[in-house]
C-alpha cells in the first residue's frame, strides 16, 4: 500500500515549520506502511557548500574519529553531524565525489543516503513517528520536502528498502505502487554507468531520472520519458534542489490528493495527510490526472 | 438532533449509533462534524434516517447505505457509496476514485468532479455527476444508470453489460463493446426522472448522448478475442 506525503513552500515564513509540519503529515499515513519510514528535506544551502547523509548500523564505532579522518583523506575541512544511526557530513560541493569515494575505504560499513547542496535524507525501518523523532525531523527547516511510510511489497524490510531514494545530487524519489519491469531496467541502467545500493524496484525509478537528467533533460521531461519507460503501478513524488513533481501512472489506481494555497503545494496518498495544513480549508484540492506530470519549481 | 464531533468521539461510536436505529424512532436526523478526511463515515446504515457530515472525508464514507440519505458537505475519498443498496448519498464537492461502486439501488449524486472508475461494476444504483467524471467509467457495469452533466475520460463503459449511460458532455474514448446508441422516448422519459431526483432543473434530457453495450462480448467468441 504505502503512504506518500510531499510539501512545497511557496511562503518564507512557513520553512522553519517544514520538518514539522511534514512528519505530521507523515505520521497520518501509519497506517498505509508501518515496515519503514524516510523522509528527505530540501534545507538552507551556501554558495560552494555540500552535504553527504550517511547511515551506518554501527554508528558509535563508524562516526568515531570520521570527521578528522575524512578531513585528512580528502584535504578539505568537514564537519559531521551525528543523528542515531545517521550523520550529515557537510564539506565544499566540490569534494562530494571525492569525499564518497574516500568514505567507502575509511568506513566500508557505512551507506550514503544522499547528496549534494541541500538535501538531508533519514531512513530507517520503523513507524515514522519513531523514525521522526529520532532524527529530530520535528526541528528542521527547509523549502520542501518528501516523505514515505512503506508496506514492502517487491523487497526486503530493511533500511535499505525504505524510501526516499537518492541517486543524484539532490534528486530524490518516493513511491507507492510496483514497477513490472525494474530488473531488465535495472539491466540497462547498470550497462549505461549508474551505480545500485539495493534490489529495490523504486531505486530503478530514482536511478531512471537521474540517468535523463544526468542527459540534460530537465525533471518534466525526465517524468515524461518515464511514462513509456517505466511498467507497473505508481504514483511518484519527486525532489529536485529547487523543484517539486509529481507523476502518477496511466492506469493511476494508486491514492493521490494534492492541495495548493498562496503558501504551498503539497501532495498526500490521503486527505487525511494535508488536514493539519495551515488554511487547508480554503485550498484548491484536487486529484491528479493518469499520466500527467505536475511540476513546481522555485 | 444527535450530532457527533468526531474530533472528540470516536467514528465506532458514530457508526454504532446509526445501527442502533430502530422502526419507530424519532431520532431521524443525524449530524457529523470534523470528519478531517476518516475513513468510513456512516457505513453500513439500514434505516430511512438522515445524516449530514459536514467536511471532507476519506474512504468508503456511506458505503453499503440502505434506506438512509447521506450528504456530505464536502469531498469524499475513494469508494463513496460502495455497494450501495437503497437510500441517497450526496457528495456536495468532489469524489475520487471508483465512486458508487458495485451499487445494487439507491442514489448516488455528485455534485463536483468524480475521478476514475465511477461506477465500475454498478449493478443497479443510479448515479448523477454534475461534473466530470474519470478514465474507466462505468467498467463492467451490469444495471443502473450513470448520468454526467460535464465530460467523461478514456475509456468509458468498457466491457459494459447492461447499465445505461448518458453523457452530457464530451466523451475521451469509449471502452470495448461500449457504443453510442440512439435516445428513445423512453430514455428521455428516464433521464428527465433522474435529474429531477438530483435536484437539477436547469438541464434537459436532450442535451445528453446515450451509450450502451454492442453486446458483442457477453459469450466469449474467439473473434472477438482482440477486443478483450
Amino acid at each position: 500500500m504505502c503512504g506518500i506525503v510531499g510539501l512545497f513552500l511557496k511562503d518564507k515564513a512557513l520553512e522553519p515549520r517544514l520538518g514539522a509540519l511534514l512528519s505530521d503529515m507523515l505520521i497520518t499515513m501509519t497506517d498505509r506502511g508501518p515496515d519503514s519510514a524516510g523522509i528527505a528535506i530540501y534545507g538552507p544551502s551556501a554558495k560552494g557548500a555540500g552535504k553527504i547523509t550517511v547511515q551506518s548500523a554501527d554508528p558509535k564505532s563508524d562516526f568515531k574519529g570520521l570527521g578528522a579522518a575524512l578531513s585528512k583523506k580528502i584535504g578539505t575541512e568537514v564537519s559531521v553531524d551525528v543523528r542515531a544511526t545517521h550523520a550529515v557530513i557537510s564539506l565544499a560541493v566540490d569534494k562530494l565525489d571525492a569525499a564518497r569515494d574516500a568514505l567507502t575505504e575509511l568506513r566500508p560499513g557505512i551507506t550514503v543516503m544522499g547528496r549534494g547542496e541541500s538535501v538531508e535524507i533519514f531512513k530507517e525501518v520503523g513507524l515514522p513517528k519513531d523514525v521522526a523523532e529520532r532524527f529530530g525531523i520535528g526541528k528542521m527547516s527547509g523549502t520542501h520536502g518528501i516523505g514515505h511510510t512503506r508496506m514492502a511489497t517487491e523487497s526486503a524490510v530493511t533500511t535499505f528498502g525504505a524510501h526516499p531514494f537518492s541517486t543524484g545530487p539532490d534528486q530524490c524519489l518516493v513511491h507507492n505502487g510496483s514497477l513490472s519491469n525494474h530488473n531488465n531496467l535495472r539491466r540497462e541502467l547498470i550497462k549505461a554507468g549508474l551505480r545500485f545500493e539495493t534490489e529495490n524496484d523504486t531505486e530503478v525509478a530514482a536511478a531512471y531520472l537521474s540517468h535523463k537528467l544526468a542527459e540534460g533533460q530537465n525533471l518534466g521531461h525526465a517524468l515524461e520519458s518515464g511514462l513509456s519507460d517505466l511498467d507497473g503501478f505508481y504514483t511518484f513524488v519527486v525532489g529536485t534542489k529547487s523543484g517539486f513533481g509529481v507523476l502518477r501512472d496511466p492506469i493511476a489506481c494508486k491514492p493521490a490528493v494534492m492541495a495548493e494555497t498562496d503558501e504551498y503545494v503539497a501532495f498526500g496518498s490521503e486527505y487525511r495527510a494535508l488536514v493539519g495544513l495551515p488554511g487547508i480549508e480554503n485550498a484548491r484540492v484536487w486529484e491528479p490526472e493518469p499520466a500527467t506530470v505536475y511540476f513546481w519549481e522555485h | 438532533m444527535p450530532s457527533f464531533d468526531l474530533a472528540k468521539v470516536p467514528l465506532r461510536e458514530l457508526n454504532q449509533a446509526l445501527h442502533n436505529v430502530t422502526a419507530g424512532t424519532n431520532e431521524m436526523d443525524f449530524e457529523v462534524l470534523n470528519p478531517r478526511g476518516a475513513h468510513a463515515v456512516a457505513v453500513g446504515i439500514d434505516a430511512p434516517v438522515n445524516v449530514d457530515v459536514r467536511g471532507n472525508c476519506g474512504y468508503y464514507c456511506a458505503g453499503m447505505n440502505a434506506e438512509a440519505t447521506i450528504t456530505v458537505h464536502g469531498s469524499v475519498g475513494p469508494g463513496v457509496a460502495e455497494n450501495m443498496m437503497s437510500g441517497t448519498v450526496v457528495v456536495k464537492g468532489d469524489a475520487s476514485q471508483y465512486a458508487g461502486a458495485t451499487g445494487h439501488g439507491g442514489l448516488l449524486v455528485i455534485e463536483g468532479n468524480a475521478s476514475s472508475r465511477c461506477g465500475i461494476s454498478m449493478k443497479g444504483i443510479d448515479i448523477v455527476v454534475k461534473g466530470n467524471i474519470g478514465h474507466m467509467s462505468a467498467f463492467m457495469a451490469q444495471a443502473g444508470t450513470l448520468v454526467v452533466l460535464g465530460d467523461a475520460g478514456d475509456a468509458l463503459g468498457d466491457s459494459l453489460y447492461e447499465a445505461k449511460l448518458f453523457v452530457r458532455g464530451k466523451v475521451k474514448s469509449l471502452g470495448a463493446d461500449c457504443v453510442k446508441k440512439k435516445m428513445k422516448p423512453k430514455h428521455l422519459e428516464l433521464l428527465a426522472e433522474l435529474l429531477k431526483r438530483a435536484g437539477i432543473t436547469d438541464v434537459k434530457p436532450e442535451e445528453f448522448t446515450r451509450y450502451g453495450s454492442a453486446r458483442q462480448l457477453y459469450n466469449f467468441n474467439i473473434d472477438n478475442a482482440d477486443a478483450y
